[in-house]
């Protein structure tokens, strides 16, 4: 948790199991078979670029790392493919993390479309480099609907955070 | 201890590596697992093991679709059950007439091998399986099937449906296995062209359709021929429909004619598929025999 001018509630510290809980989730939603558009949002990236922001002493680098093996072995692709993609993603993350939090959420999003967008670019040059066809643009709308998904995850993610509303004449705040 | 701000206290002493030092690790190890796993495939293993842990993850995935799709079957319409009944009806009664020819064909067949003194063909053996997905890779063409190793299915073996060739298996996991698809851009299939037994390499053109690659500019394949597995490879069959080409392009300013091919089987259509079994393999290539300049060989034969 950490403190923004605008935030109007104090928020619980965050329970780690809850946040095993999200990726593992976040990849569930991943392996869902769509079919072949590729355009659907990356639910573990977005999940984890928001943990990376929120808690960057709890998540980073290596957490993105080991969430990007699995999704390798879930996605049957080039091992190291979302590791690579995700460590980056993290790292950004981390370094926005102190800045990103003063702004609203609509502003927020507009700070992780690019990170989102560049994990995607990274995975993208790993496979064209490898030797696979290009997958076409329509790959790249994952990125600005998981940008849209940002500000409902951001409420979703904090809810078991929000402190019971209780009056209590003796708490100072 | 928690201070107000949610902080932990501020870490003095032992932060660790910076955050770009660990960033660097990091991406070299990625770097090394991608360089291991695409130019060496050492990390088999490694998928393996990873893969006890994310096949949980895969089937709480798939639940909710089979589900739906389980749904749809059980209300799709009497009329369209009919109509699949009819069509099945009429093909097994089609099948059935030459399947009762080839008992006799194949006994007949084998003695005239023998006649011959001709190796015998190898009888088929197959497992029927399902195709449960397609792999969300976007960059490959790839299907999950829901047999794996504990029924038998192995590494390499050839997929096909009841037309023709549809891929082949590239890896397998416990219970389940993956069927690189012909459409695949790096999966290649010996082929021959059945009018003139003219060999070639089919590969998958990346956009749903076959490539035969490789063939000289003025080689002798029309539009309609029809290619099937030349068997050369030891894994296919020879003789498996796997495509009718349908494009020419001969461009004299480049040195190979660019063949398209529309493929027999519906590569990606089908659910159920036929994996078959290993075939024998193929004699050993001969050891190469020690060079003698050709003088001392005459000499040997004259004495």
């Amino acid at each position: 948790m950490q403190p923004t001018h605008s935030s109007r509630r104090i928020l619980q510290p965050v329970r780690p199991w809850f946040i095993l809980f999200t990726l593992l989730v976040a990849m569930t939603l991943n392996a869902v078979p769509f079919g072949r558009f590729p355009g659907f949002p990356d639910w573990a990236a977005l999940t984890l670029a928001f943990w990376c922001v929120r808690e960057p002493l709890k998540v980073g680098m290596l957490t993105a790392f080991t969430v990007g093996i699995l999704m390798d072995v879930i996605d049957g692709a080039v091992m190291g493919q979302h590791a690579l993609a995700y460590v980056l993603l993290a790292y950004f993350a981390g370094q926005l993390s102190r800045r990103v939090l003063w702004f609203g959420l609509l502003q927020q999003s507009l700070h992780i479309l690019p990170l989102l967008l560049l994990s995607q670019v990274a995975m993208v040059i790993t496979r064209l480099m490898a030797g696979a066809v290009f997958p076409g643009w329509w790959y790249f709308a994952g990125c600005f609907l998981a940008a849209m998904l940002w500000t409902p995850l951001n409420y979703l993610l904090l809810l078991p955070q929000f402190r019971p509303v209780e009056r209590d004449d003796n708490r100072p705040i | 201890m928690a201070s107000v701000a949610g902080h932990g206290p501020p870490p003095f002493f032992k932060r660790g590596p910076a955050p770009l030092a660990r960033l660097l690790t990091l991406l070299i190890v990625c770097l090394v697992l991608l360089i291991a796993d695409l130019r060496y495939r050492y990390l088999e293993v490694l998928r393996q093991a990873v893969s006890v842990v994310t096949y949980p993850i895969q089937m709480a995935a798939y639940g909710p679709v089979e589900l739906a799709r389980n749904v749809s079957t059980y209300f799709s319409s009497v009329k369209a059950l009919t109509t699949e009944n009819a069509e099945l009806t009429r093909k097994q009664v089609e099948v059935a007439g030459r399947l009762l020819r080839q008992d006799g064909i194949e006994q007949e067949n084998l003695r005239l091998r023998a006649l011959l003194d001709m190796k015998a063909q190898q009888p088929v053996s197959g497992i029927v399986a399902e195709i449960l997905y397609n792999t969300r890779d976007t960059f490959s063409r790839r299907v999950i099937l829901n047999k794996g190793m504990q029924h038998g299915i192995d590494t390499g073996q050839a997929v096909v449906d009841d037309v023709g060739v549809i891929g082949q298996v590239t890896r397998s996991y416990p219970l389940q296995a993956e069927v690189t698809l012909l459409t695949d851009k790096d999966q290649a299939v010996p082929v021959q062209v059945t009018r003139n037994a003219l060999r070639a390499v089919m590969f998958g053109a990346g956009n749903g359709q076959l490539e035969l690659r490789f063939l000289a500019a003025n080689a002798d394949v029309q539009v309609g021929d029809t290619v099937v597995t030349s068997g050369l490879d030891g894994i296919f069959l020879p003789g498996l429909p796997v495509a009718k080409v349908v494009r020419i392009d001969r461009d004299s300013s480049y040195t190979f004619a660019r063949i398209l091919c529309q493929a027999a089987a519906g590569i990606e259509q089908h659910r159920t598929v036929l994996v078959l079994g290993n075939r024998e393999p193929l004699p050993q290539v001969p050891q190469e025999a020690p060079v003698r300049d050709v003088p001392a060989k005459t000499k040997k034969g004259r004495r």
